[in-house]
């Protein structure tokens, strides 16, 4: 390559190669680039002596540490650090508020709050409710007014505390038998009770023979924890059977399978995962999501 | 630039300047370095219009974050204010507010269509004239001549050899410059933050950083681009040039010399004849006068700003040597070829581009004046919940949420009654708001707030899946209402 090739139209060195008759001109770089590439690679040397940069060899643990010592693992344990110092007043406030009023007096507090519910809500409940607090099949709608054990503030801050049939000591408890499944009731006793409980929230078309034999097999078996209306009882999370909401399905079929088999919903303890403010958080924003009773009609709703 | 032709005298006064066009496009190479260009001060009518313009231009820029404007208690009284940390634009009577952006839009789209249709009447009077490069190249240029002299001085001084005088002649123009830069980036920063408050802070150190880190860029930039690189910036940073090339037409009035008067040219001896001969006596003064480095001589050229110094030279001249002025002067494309070919010069002002471009601004501008003078100080608007869609209550109604932006532009807290037109039976409740209230609600001065409104209608009471709602909101007491459209959604009547 000691031969030099020059463009005839430009005037320009060519690099020498040649494909198809075309090559590339060797033009400089231009001063300013050049410049600023050396300017790059000092860099980079003072950057390898300032940053972290190398390995330690074979055989040695750890790496150079550059004598700024910095570390995105502190840098981030700090932002951390200072991201909960900056809602920690927050965080105190909500560890104080006993009710919901209380919260939501107070505009800043309210907004926080939502804010820490909504997003917590979707770490850790979206899971089983559903992102918008919807439900699924088995699992409640969060945004309507029924509530299995209660939809005061406090009743629900006890619910994510300790969770239902959950493993906490103090979690929320009741069983509904499996009446078919254990063989409590014959196939025939289920249908018919079903029948019975499907015309309690306006379900018609029913035989007049089999509403009876429901009836008395309801009221021996179901009345203790549904009521004698079948209004439910808050205290054991025995659902309303007279109203429209059908936590397993409305549909014959599902409320047979339910009868059948006794649902046994589970939902976990918060307690101990997560901070007490941060389950307040958790409380008002389910609260506040259309459905939150006021405190003296729950606990009326309980004594009736 | 033989001697002889330097002994020609044409007329007291006329001298023939040593001079080249440095940024003669057939001369200049990619990768040469930049030579220095000496503008010689020219007097005349073009050189007084741009002193005058320049001290409106920078009176004006300097004295405007000065005037006052009274918006009430809650507003900055700042006549002309880019509050960012308030998130309002100010300009006298007139506030925006960030969503408000497209009025920018608009003002800038009206800036562009009057550029256009300046450009299309007379060149680059923009250039020329308006353009802060030009303005403060100009004082630049100015404060260099004070210390340095004029063109001939100024090249014997960068010649010699640093000597006491050349050092305190360069110390002194540079520290000017410093401090005339340093006036427009500290006059920058009054445009962001309360001008008087900025003032009192900014030298003990109590401005936000941002206001010292803008002071810094362009104390930086001014000094760089008014002072060294000048022309250069105009040459090769500058879009304009290439655009208007696309602006401009045959018809436009643009710098020009009468080639048909000037040529052909040469030295004129005094007491020699003008016949058979052009009025240009090739003494240069045009050339020496450019501040862009060109001949105006080689026609319309990209580096012209249109400046008419040239103008003003060599009408200087043309009187010195008894001739009519106006042999470089401002001319159409199309007088220059029909003088050549003896015709006489017609000008059409009124060319279709022309009719275009001002009925476009006379649009734009009414879009704008009609939108600002009806801007109502309360908007609405309204976001359905959509997860879920809509919700089932244990009774069998149906319930679906919505969020109710309500922006109150007005400088007081005020209180908004909100009527909702929807399904039959329908039945409201504000989130965090005691239903004994009634559809009112409250939001404080110049601040939009939210509001979850849920709507509940009985099951029987559902006509079908899809039903319209209707928010109407209106101060109270007054007649002013603004109106957001949703729907209520059901799933249907079932």
């Amino acid at each position: 390559m000691s031969e030099k090739h020059i463009d005839q139209e430009t005037g320009t060195e060519t690099t020498g190669h040649e494909w198809d008759g075309i090559r590339e001109l060797d033009n400089p770089l231009p001063r300013w680039w050049l410049w600023i590439f050396y300017a790059c690679i000092a860099w980079s040397v003072v950057y390898w002596v300032l940053m972290p940069a190398w390995p330690a060899p074979p055989g040695m643990q750890g790496f150079t540490e550059g004598v700024v010592g910095n570390s995105e693992r502190v840098n981030v344990a700090e932002d951390m650090q200072a991201l909960q110092a900056s809602r920690s007043e927050f965080f105190t406030r909500l560890d104080a508020a006993e009710s919901y009023d209380a919260i939501e007096s107070d505009p800043a507090l309210f907004r926080f709050a939502l804010a820490a519910g909504q997003s917590n809500f979707a770490n850790f409940c979206a899971t089983c409710h559903g992102a918008g607090a919807q439900g699924f099949t088995g699992y409640p709608n969060l945004n309507d007014d029924v509530w299995l054990w209660g939809g005061s503030f406090n009743d629900i801050r006890t619910t994510l505390l300790y969770g239902i049939r959950s493993d906490h000591a103090e979690t929320r408890y009741s069983q509904m038998p499996a009446y078919g499944a254990d063989g409590l009731l014959s196939r025939e006793e289920i249908r018919n009770v079903r029948d019975y409980v499907l015309s309690l929230s306006g379900g018609t078309g029913f035989d007049a023979a089999a509403l009876s034999a429901g009836a008395e097999v309801f009221a021996s078996q179901c009345a203790t924890c549904h009521g004698d209306n079948g209004m439910g009882d808050r205290s054991q999370g025995a659902p309303d059977l007279t109203d429209a909401i059908w936590l397993y399905g409305g549909s014959p079929e599902q409320v047979e399978n339910s009868i059948w088999r006794g649902p046994f919903g589970v939902m976990p303890a918060w307690e101990g995962r997560l901070d007490d403010p941060v389950i307040t958080a958790l409380t008002a924003y389910v609260y506040s999501l259309g459905g939150g009773e006021a405190e003296t009609a729950a606990e009326g709703a309980a004594g009736e | 630039m033989s001697t002889a032709r330097h002994n020609l005298i044409s007329a007291p006064g006329v001298a023939t300047h040593d001079v080249e066009a440095v940024n003669d496009a057939r001369k200049r190479k990619l990768y040469k370095k930049r030579e220095p260009i000496y503008p010689k001060l020219v007097h005349g009518k073009f050189r007084l219009a741009k002193w005058v313009f320049m001290v409106l231009a920078l009176g004006a820029y300097y004295f405007i974050p000065f005037l006052r404007w009274d918006r009430g208690p809650s507003a900055p009284d700042q006549a002309v204010l880019i509050d960012f940390e308030g998130r309002r634009f100010y300009f006298f009577f007139i506030e925006i507010w960030p969503q408000e952006i497209y009025y920018v839009s608009g003002l800038l789209i009206i800036a562009a269509l009057a550029l256009f249709l300046v450009s299309a009447l007379f060149g680059r009077v923009w250039c020329g004239y308006a353009c802060p490069q030009t303005v403060w190249t100009d004082l630049f240029i100015a404060v260099e001549r004070l210390f340095e002299g004029d063109r001939n001085k100024r090249i014997k001084l960068d010649r010699a050899k640093w000597s006491f005088d050349k050092a305190w002649r360069k110390i002194g123009k540079h520290s000017v410059w410093l401090v005339i830069a340093a006036a427009t980036g500290g006059a920058w920063i009054l445009y962001f933050h309360d001008a008087y408050d900025t003032l009192s802070h900014f030298f003990t150190g109590g401005s936000p950083i941002s206001a010292y880190l803008f002071f810094g860029v362009l104390t930086f930039t001014t000094h760089t681009l008014a002072g060294t690189m000048r022309e250069q910036v105009c040459i090769y940073m500058c879009p304009w040039p290439r655009i208007q090339a696309a602006m401009t037409d045959r018809d436009a009035l643009n710098v020009a010399y009468r080639v048909d008067r000037g040529e052909p040219r040469g030295a004129h001896k005094k007491g020699e004849s003008w016949e058979g001969r052009g009025d240009c006596i090739d003494c240069k003064a045009c050339v020496a006068a450019c501040p862009m480095g060109i001949d105006i001589r080689e026609g319309s050229q990209l580096e012209c700003i249109q400046c008419a110094l040239c103008i003003d030279a060599c009408d200087d001249i043309m009187k010195k040597v008894d001739r009519p002025t106006g042999l470089i002067s401002y001319d159409t494309d199309i007088n220059i070829d029909r003088r050549q070919a003896g015709l006489a010069p017609i000008y059409k002002f009124l060319r279709p581009r022309v009719l275009v471009y001002a009925f476009a601004l006379v649009i734009a501008g009414s879009i704008m004046m009609f939108g600002l003078t009806t801007r109502a100080s309360l908007d609405v608007n309204v976001t359905r919940d959509r997860n879920p869609n809509f919700v089932q209550l244990s009774d069998g109604s149906v319930r679906n949420g919505y969020t109710l932006k309500v922006i109150n532009r007005t400088h007081e807290n005020r209180e908004y009654r909100i009527a909702i037109d929807g399904p039959e039976r329908l039945e409201w409740r504000i989130l965090g708001q005691e239903s004994a209230r009634g559809l009112t609600v409250d939001v404080p001065a110049e601040r939009t707030q939210d509001f979850r409104i849920f709507l509940t209608v009985p099951r029987e009471a559902i006509t079908a899946s899809n039903q319209s709602v209707i928010f109407t909101v209106s101060p109270d007491g007054s007649d002013e209402s603004r109106t957001a459209e949703t729907v209520f959604l059901s799933g249907g009547s079932r």
